[in-house]
């Protein structure tokens, strides 16, 4: 259309202005048409922001961790000793149990759970879209205040689950959740499954809904199962979502603070502590930050490979799409 | 996206479904989710129902927990004029509208430069941007602390809007940059060659197109923010700045003597506008819970 670039065109228009005028003019034009300065303009107030309240604290609390400071007095640099002494602790090293033992034993069962859920909701229902909305809710309400509910469901005295099972004759004690060890480990991981499994059905249904029927209708004319149709058909396609949404759904459940902390504060006899709520109660109330930092930097080798682990995840799919990027 | 996955699914249920029958899906499709919902739900109603139950009731062993026999808002009335809840509701939303609208400002910016500005090195930014999303605020919170306190920030508002930027704005800027993909660039060029300033750019052309992922992050900024637990327990200390879910779970609980009822009440009353919000985005909200994930 219009065969010369625009600054130009609007540099002319302004002919008549003052000199000044005109070189500020023409600079905002660069700035406009120079994408690398513009690009650094736009990133700024969130590069800004990231930057001074993610990346800084991240290297402060990696350097936290090296050194002895407590609350309202600076620390000094004791190199591993932090590290050494959480090494050498019990309850550090049953917290890092609790961790993994949490983390691997909710997310088996939130992801088979999940899977199922998705495939179910994949499939033909009444009022699909309401049950589809219904089913989030566990993960948008804020998980203190759910956690608050499972506190009142668990509770030793007035628990609703154990006056059902008293009144169907299966128990004639009601249960201690929260008050002995094993109990508490598997009530609060019974609370994590209950918020996590929507994030995961929901995400596997997206999956599940970009798998075109048609390959359905090919493995049935075959004479392909529905377990087959399953194994050979869906699962495949859908693996590279599962890896990324298992990835997320490991690095939430490994960091998990909320729960624990409204439900049992670590108790009883620190069997339910996990790192991020061992460390905060280091840190905060006992005033050991290095020490609390030093806790909470452990747990990065882990969350590493969680996030290697998406990265390959990741990469595969883009191998199966036969794309490069 | 979701328009084409519903065709999908009418020509699917059309093509195979008449090969199961009604006992069968009954079995293998309605039981099973009728259960997930039962669980999935439960927590809600127990919720609902305490918060209605007159103590008397509440620490009862007899007769049926399920239900209420004579309804009460007394809960509710010591929770909003006997406790600081109405503060901490107020601060709450305040602290949620501003960190998700300054986090969505900052953001849009940046997911348009990085994805369509390609200055050098944008790349490089996405993938960082992609990074950060994955910091989980259980290993920041310490440190942050540490800045916070020596910024004088420590136990006001200021606190949490600034921080929690930390996870919305990776969040927000990921999900805008897939958003951004889908617009096409033509109508960049158009709007360049007849003159269009990259600013006029951004205002009157990508901004109107990109609405539906702005309204998508800016939801789930909210309620990411609404839900926010470890940094407003850290860096807040006085009641009448406390959030809701901190207010609740530090203030409310007295001793050995739990009040269930307003505890219960105070948990519905915190979750309600939530829920409310996202019953009327509830589009909006899975695509920006998927679109984070798949991209």
């Amino acid at each position: 259309m219009i065969g010369f670039p625009s600054p130009r065109f609007r540099g002319e228009g302004t002919l008549h202005h003052a000199t000044v005028a005109r070189l500020v003019h023409a600079l905002v034009n660069r700035l406009q048409n120079n994408r690398n300065a513009l690009g650094l303009l736009f990133i700024l107030p969130a590069g800004a922001l990231l930057l001074f309240f993610l990346t800084y604290p991240l290297g402060l609390g990696v350097w936290l961790g090296f050194t002895d400071t407590k609350v309202g007095r600076g620390g000094h640099w004791v190199g591993l000793e932090n590290y050494v002494f959480l090494f050498g602790d019990s309850v550090a090293r049953l917290s890092l149990f609790n961790t993994l033992f949490y983390t691997v034993v909710a997310s088996v069962i939130k992801f088979a759970l999940g899977l199922w859920l998705a495939l179910l909701l994949n499939k033909h229902l009444p009022f699909k879209a309401f049950i589809r909305a219904v089913v989030l809710l566990p993960f948008i309400v804020p998980t203190a205040l759910s956690a608050i509910a499972f506190w009142w469901i668990y509770d030793a005295q007035f628990s609703v689950i154990s006056w059902t099972l008293t009144k169907l004759g299966l128990i004639d004690r009601y249960i201690d959740f929260l008050g002995d060890p094993w109990n508490a480990r598997f009530s609060t991981i019974a609370a994590n499954i209950w918020r996590g499994v929507p994030f995961i059905a929901i995400c596997l249904l997206a999956g599940l809904q970009t798998i075109s029927p048609s390959y359905y209708e090919a493995a049935s004319l075959d004479g392909a199962t529905p377990w087959q149709q399953f194994r050979y058909v869906t699962l495949p396609l859908l693996t590279p979502i599962i890896a990324v949404v298992m990835t997320f759904s490991v690095l939430f459940t490994f960091t998990d603070f909320q729960l624990i902390y409204v439900l049992t504060r670590g108790g009883p006899l620190n069997a339910t502590h996990l790192m991020a709520t061992l460390s905060f109660q280091r840190a905060i109330p006992g005033g050991a930050l290095g020490e609390g930092a030093a806790l909470a930097v452990a747990m990065v080798p882990f969350l590493l490979a969680a996030i290697l682990f998406s990265y390959f995840g990741l990469q595969r799919r883009a191998w199966q799409q036969g794309g490069k990027d | 996206m979701s328009a084409q996955a519903s065709t999908e699914q009418v020509v699917d249920t059309q093509g195979m479904r008449y090969l199961e029958s009604v006992p069968r899906r009954v079995v293998t499709v309605y039981a099973p989710l009728a259960l997930f919902l039962f669980v999935l739900l439960f927590p809600f109603y127990w919720m609902g129902i305490t918060t209605f139950k007159p103590n008397e009731e509440l620490l009862s062993r007899e007769g049926n927990p399920f239900w209420v026999s004579s309804p009460t808002l007394a809960h509710i009335r010591k929770l909003l004029f006997d406790t600081a809840y109405p503060d901490w509701l107020w601060n709450t939303m305040l602290v949620a509208v501003v960190s998700t609208f300054l986090s969505l400002v900052c953001s849009l910016l940046a997911a348009y430069a990085i994805e369509r500005l390609r200055f050098r090195g944008s790349r490089y930014v996405g993938v960082s941007v992609f990074l950060a999303y994955l910091v989980p605020p259980s290993i920041l919170f310490i440190p942050l602390a540490k800045v916070v306190f020596e910024l004088g920030l420590f136990d006001t508002r200021f606190a949490l809007i600034l921080t929690y930027p930390t996870f919305l704005i990776p969040f927000c800027t990921w999900l805008l940059m897939g958003y951004f993909r889908s617009i096409p660039f033509e109508l960049e060029e158009c709007a360049l060659i007849d003159g269009a300033s990259r600013w006029q750019i951004l205002t009157k052309i990508v901004l109107p197109l990109a609405v539906p992922g702005l309204i998508s992050a800016g939801i789930f900024a909210f309620t990411l923010s609404w839900n926010e637990f470890i940094y407003a327990l850290t860096f807040i200390s006085s009641s009448e700045v406390k959030t809701v879910p901190v207010g609740v779970v530090t203030e409310l609980v007295e001793g050995d003597v739990y009040h269930w009822g307003s505890l219960m009440a105070g948990a519905l009353l915190g979750s309600l506008p939530v829920a409310i919000l996202y019953s009327f985005f509830v589009e909006y909200y899975v695509s920006g819970l998927t679109g984070a994930v798949k991209e």
